[in-house]
């Protein structure tokens, strides 16, 4: 059984003139456990919309999206955010990393609303991930890189079994862009996390083996251009 | 997860470290307050009507009950005038009548009122129920003929007296420098402290008083100017009071209550002495309540700038709520965390607002004593201490749910990520 299995996915949103705007209608995607998938999207193809409903932040409109075999289209919302927390790592182009927090704080955290706080295992990952010099620093005294890396590192805090990834390197030069993705590959192997990528940067989908083009996948992109 | 809450919310206290100082101060401002009100009202109530006294009534001039209970028992106020010798023997002689002490006012020493007493007074006497007067030692108490003094240890510490100094009374109950007598008095005893009125008391004999250069006696009606070697006769001699011990309790005290009261026309028996007190703390009542209304007012002022300081944090907060939702963090996790926020704000308050009350409290009894020499127990019990904390806790907590139910309503996807 595949890790993720999407079928017959649609989302619509509303526009403010109050037209219904199709921004996923996606018949078929799968992943499976240990995997990786990279999707490669141009700005408005709805792949930060498919991610959230994936990451049962937006509840799709009818399908079914199946993570470890849960049906997140039919849990209630606390139910999602209780998946979210126990299986699913996020990480994007803009890290979301709280500011007013240290990087070990902003791991902790996301331990804490999932199996709980694990410092040691909290400040393991983030010493992988050369940071252990900075594990006090708060977002705004670390370089990009070392951002995305505590982003990374709090994806992963909770062992999850999918980690989706958003223009993870949007924010790097190309040779960091690289180097960052090769974290994060190793890490999600080591971990035994299967890892869903989107970007549009060739570059980067050329380092994976599986890679789609979303417009392919998602219909309503192919056929309205999109919207997310 | 509440390790989470808790982190939650220490790292917005610290960031919005100035709105929370304030809020916590508006807090602490308003749960003291009200705990103050309320502990010193109550606690001047017990001190001034409630405390128990060794005496069951005070007999004067005719007039107010309640001015016969301040000038005698508290040494405030001016005398309502004074009643004839005889009327003091007589209730003396009754034989319902255990005790009963003459009580002669008139002068002060430096704003320190002199009492003309008896010697009854240091070996009957009990100014708190089974409390006698204890001189300090190498004091004695004053010789009825001689010009003698004993002194309270209020006057004995504010104006360096001891035994063997020697003081000369000025006219009057307030204190004049122009108006000093000619006599001069020697300190004989100095009292322990009583944390009573009595500290602030200079007793003389009573034969002092009906001396007293420029003193003169109605008891007749004429009157009547006391020569030095010469015996006043008792038909000439007056006092301001007499303190009256009864045997036999309530109902020797509505015999007198009934006789001097109702029937006669010369005296007033200020009996019970506490209904006297309590009298005018319910006719003080109106304050209090103006009192407890401004403490609640600064309660929900403080409560209002809760709401105000986190509801205004909201906006710039979206995106922080949604990063932990993402994260997780359920609604009504991100709903807990600001009304704990709110509420920790309150609680902190609160507690601060001890050290306000106990400040007010300090300064009042601080005052009271200097005033009247009655002293205001500052760690009393009072539910109050209990329930304004709490109040508090429930109010600033209530005061969250608004801007907590705007955190609830973070839409996650729209507040999180840039749309592709």
């Amino acid at each position: 059984m595949a890790l993720l299995e999407i079928r017959d996915l649609k989302k619509a949103y509303r526009s403010p003139e109050g037209e219904l705007h199709s921004v996923l209608d996606v018949p078929e995607l799968d992943l499976g456990a240990n995997e990786e998938l990279a999707l490669r999207g141009a700005s408005g193809s709805g792949k930060t919309t498919l991610l959230n409903v994936i990451a049962g932040i937006l509840r799709p409109d009818s399908g079914r999206v199946l993570v470890g075999g849960a049906d997140i289209a039919g849990m209630s919302e606390s139910s999602r955010d209780a998946l979210r927390a126990r299986s699913i790592g996020y990480v994007c182009q803009t890290f979301n990393l709280l500011q007013g927090y240290s990087a070990l704080e902003n791991v902790l955290l996301g331990m804490m609303f999932g199996p709980g706080s694990d410092r040691a295992f909290a400040t393991k990952l983030l010493g992988e991930l050369g940071l252990s010099d900075r594990l006090n620093y708060r977002p705004g005294q670390l370089s990009v890189g070392q951002q995305q890396r505590v982003a990374l590192a709090r994806a992963l805090a909770n062992r999850p079994k999918l980690v989706l990834a958003d223009e993870p390197t949007g924010n790097l030069d190309p040779t960091r862009a690289q180097e960052a993705l090769d974290v994060i590959r190793r890490l999600c192997s080591e971990h035994g996390a299967s890892l869903l990528l989107v970007s549009h940067d060739q570059a980067i989908l050329d380092r994976f083996e599986r890679s789609v083009e979303l417009a392919e996948i998602n219909r309503a992109a192919s056929v309205a251009g999109g919207a997310a | 997860m509440i390790g989470g809450l808790l982190m939650i919310v220490r790292r917005s206290l610290r960031q919005h470290a100035l709105s929370t100082f304030v809020t916590v101060l508006s807090a602490a401002l308003g749960s003291g307050l009200v705990m103050a009100v309320f502990v010193v009202a109550e606690q001047s109530e017990r001190a001034f009507a409630g405390g128990p006294v060794g005496f069951d009534a005070v007999l004067g001039a005719r007039g107010s009950q309640l001015q016969l209970v301040l000038n005698t028992v508290f040494h405030l106020e001016t005398s309502p005038g004074n009643i004839p010798w005889s009327l003091y023997q007589e209730v003396k002689s009754d034989r319902r009548v255990d005790l009963a002490i003459p009580y002669a006012v008139g002068d002060n020493y430096r704003g320190y009122r002199i009492v003309g007493t008896t010697q009854e007074m240091f070996t009957e006497f009990e100014y708190q129920e089974g409390e006698k007067f204890e001189l300090r030692p190498g004091g004695e108490i004053f010789e009825p003929l001689l010009a003698d003094a004993v002194i309270g240890s209020t006057v004995a510490a504010d104006l360096g007296l001891r035994v063997g100094s020697e003081i000369q009374p000025f006219h009057g109950l307030q204190f004049d420098e122009s108006l000093q007598h000619n006599e001069v008095y020697r300190v004989v005893g100095v009292l322990k402290p009583t944390n009573s009125p009595s500290d602030r008391v200079v007793w003389i004999p009573i034969e002092g008083i009906f001396r007293m250069g420029g003193h003169v006696l109605r008891g007749t009606g004429e009157v009547y100017q006391a020569e030095s070697g010469v015996a006043i006769p008792d038909e000439h001699k007056e006092v301001s009071a007499v303190m009256l011990k009864f045997k036999g309790g309530n109902s020797t005290g509505m015999y007198f209550d009934n006789l001097i009261n109702r029937q006669g026309k010369v005296a007033t028996l200020a009996w019970p002495i506490g209904s006297s007190m309590a009298e005018l703390f319910d006719k003080l009542g109106w304050v209090n309540r103006i009192l407890s209304m401004v403490a609640y007012l600064v309660v929900a002022v403080a409560a209002g700038s809760i709401l105000a300081s986190l509801y205004n944090t909201m906006n710039e907060r979206r995106r922080e709520f949604a990063i932990l939702r993402a994260l997780g963090a359920r609604r009504s996790t991100v709903f807990s965390a600001i009304v704990l926020e709110a509420g920790t704000i309150a609680g902190l308050g609160a507690l601060l607002g001890f050290a306000f009350y106990f400040a007010v409290l300090a300064a009042a009894a601080g005052i009271v004593r200097e005033q009247t020499g009655v002293v205001i127990e500052q760690f009393a019990w009072h539910p109050v201490l209990l329930w304004t904390p709490l109040g508090m806790l429930l109010l600033g907590a209530l005061a969250g749910c608004l801007p907590a139910y705007k955190a609830y309503a973070t839409d996650v996807a729209s507040n999180l990520l840039p749309a592709s």
